[in-house]
């Protein structure tokens, strides 16, 4: 497998949002075009349900299709333009110190994916279309359960293999291993901490994330 | 004493289910017969159809030419923001593609439909579908002005055209199943389509255990290296199939697809 290790030099001193989001919560934040968005594993192997949309009309958002689709591969790394269903780009990957972060295989848990999964009393085991729920329902965007597309998981690994089948395996992050990406477009950034207990998408220790956001480079430079 | 009492730590299975409920599943599947066809619709290549399929009723697609795609999207009639779930579809079979003995799950852990018999072994998932720039840009253009009826068309407007007789529109463009079409990864992740998977005659039989509005178009696939504008014609058979038995191989295929009946049967109880 094709692993792509990129570094950033940007320092955290500079970040203009430095969060760190606990486990099994959900987090919204606008980003504005050009601005850098770094997402921390801090304790590793923990799997960051995420979902673009374009903040000024959320009715473009991610698309697991379109950004496999614009690469002819299904794993996300530094390159990788993350599409929108109109088929434009929304974000560019620029450093990746992890190098797989899973499309196909996760989508979010749910509580009614789990009752088919594991068992039917697991239904009320803690999930991430549970966050987004949450999430959705305060934000003055108007979202809907339509809106809660499938999404990304950032420092998750779900092989597909040749002959077909996809397989849940550990992750191979580790404790401070980041991904960074530049905005695009303007984006609303839908998150769940992921707080899967079922499988080893977390490692069956959900932990915290850490956020970092940087002003574009050269907004930096023409401030300094 | 019931039976039906949950005591802690028991797990549910369908044996484990109340005698009423258990007893609203027929004992046996039921096998495609020319008796049991409700209606017939020729679908020409390239075009879009839509409809609803009752809980009970299955739809034989059957491909009129070599190298079909059929591009499909499910919602739940009484209930359209729940609808087929590409991911949970896939995760929940530990599947990259579709094939005769799995299911169509929704977001909601229920099986839209099963796919109760096919002779194509591998449908895609992953494959997306075709828009008007891919279109225009792969065979050129052709419009309805010069054209009429023989006008080049692309899946997503298809979709899109379909899904605003039911109320839905852009937002409700989830990933798609691809019938008669297989697009194969590598280790790397890279993915190609592969020329020649599906013959004329292929058939699938998907089993609609829900009421399910059914999206469908016969664009070509759209990493269909083919440089001509050549869809393939499906015909629609409608037949009355029922639900799946307490012997379907869907059913019984993985204990994961025991439970997403159980959830589907629930429903309608």
């Amino acid at each position: 497998m094709n692993i792509r290790i990129v570094e950033s030099d940007l320092d955290p001193a500079d970040a203009v949002l430095d969060f760190t989001h606990p486990a099994g919560t959900p987090w919204m934040h606008e980003i504005k075009k050009g601005q850098i968005f770094r997402i921390i594993d801090l304790e590793g192997n923990q799997a960051v349900d995420t979902i673009f949309y374009n903040a000024r009309d959320t009715q473009e958002r991610y698309s697991l299709v379109h950004t496999m689709l614009a690469q002819t591969n299904l794993y996300l790394g530094v390159g990788t333009q993350i599409m929108s269903s109109e088929d434009r780009p929304m974000l560019t990957i620029i450093a990746d110190t992890c190098g797989r972060h899973d499309t196909v295989g996760g989508g979010a848990c749910s509580s009614e994916s789990n009752t088919v999964r594991y068992a039917l009393e697991k239904r009320f085991m803690h999930s991430c279309r549970d966050n987004y729920m949450l999430g959705i329902a305060d934000h003055p965007a108007g979202l809907h359960k339509r809106d809660v597309v499938s999404n990304i998981n950032f420092f998750m690994n779900v092989p597909m293999t040749p002959g077909g089948r996809l397989t849940f395996e550990d992750g191979i992050s580790g404790p401070g291993k980041y991904i960074e990406m530049r905005a695009e477009m303007d984006i609303l950034i839908l998150i769940s901490n992921c707080p899967q207990l079922n499988n080893p998408a977390n490692g069956y220790n959900p932990t915290p994330l850490r956020y970092l956001v940087w002003d574009a480079p050269s907004a930096v430079a023409g401030a300094a | 004493m019931s039976t039906a009492t949950t005591s802690p730590g028991a797990i549910t299975t369908f044996e484990s289910l109340p005698p009423l409920a258990r007893s609203a599943v027929p004992d046996h599947s039921t096998s495609f017969s020319q008796d049991l066809v409700l209606w017939r619709e020729r679908m020409p290549g390239g075009l879009h159809w839509s409809g609803l399929l009752r809980r009970g009723n299955s739809l034989r697609i059957t491909a009129l030419g070599d190298g079909a795609n059929v591009s499909a999207l499910f919602y739940n009639f009484e209930d359209r923001a729940e609808r087929y779930n590409m991911p949970d579809t896939l995760k929940s079979q530990s599947t990259a593609y579709i094939r005769k003995g799995l299911v169509c799950y929704s977001d909601m852990g229920r099986v839209l439909c099963s796919v109760a018999d096919s002779n194509c072994d591998w449908h895609d998932t992953i494959g997306g579908i075709t828009d008007a720039a891919i279109v225009e840009k792969r065979y050129g253009v052709k419009r309805y002005q010069e054209q009429r009826n023989a006008m080049f068309r692309n899946a997503r407007d298809g979709f899109l055209t379909q899904l605003g007789k039911w109320g839905l529109g852009k937002r409700d463009v989830v990933p798609n199943v691809n019938f008669f079409s297989k697009v194969e990864v590598n280790d790397n992740g890279d993915m190609s389509f592969v020329a020649n998977h599906s013959r004329e005659g292929d058939f699938v039989d998907l089993r609609f255990e829900m009421n399910t509005v059914v999206v469908l178009s016969t664009s070509q696939h759209r990493l269909d290296p083919n440089p001509n504008y050549d869809p393939k014609a499906v015909e629609l058979v409608c037949w009355r199939s029922g639900t799946a038995g307490k012997d379907d191989p869907c059913r019984l295929s993985m204990p994961e697809n025991g439970r997403g009946f159980i959830n589907t049967e629930r429903y309608y109880l």
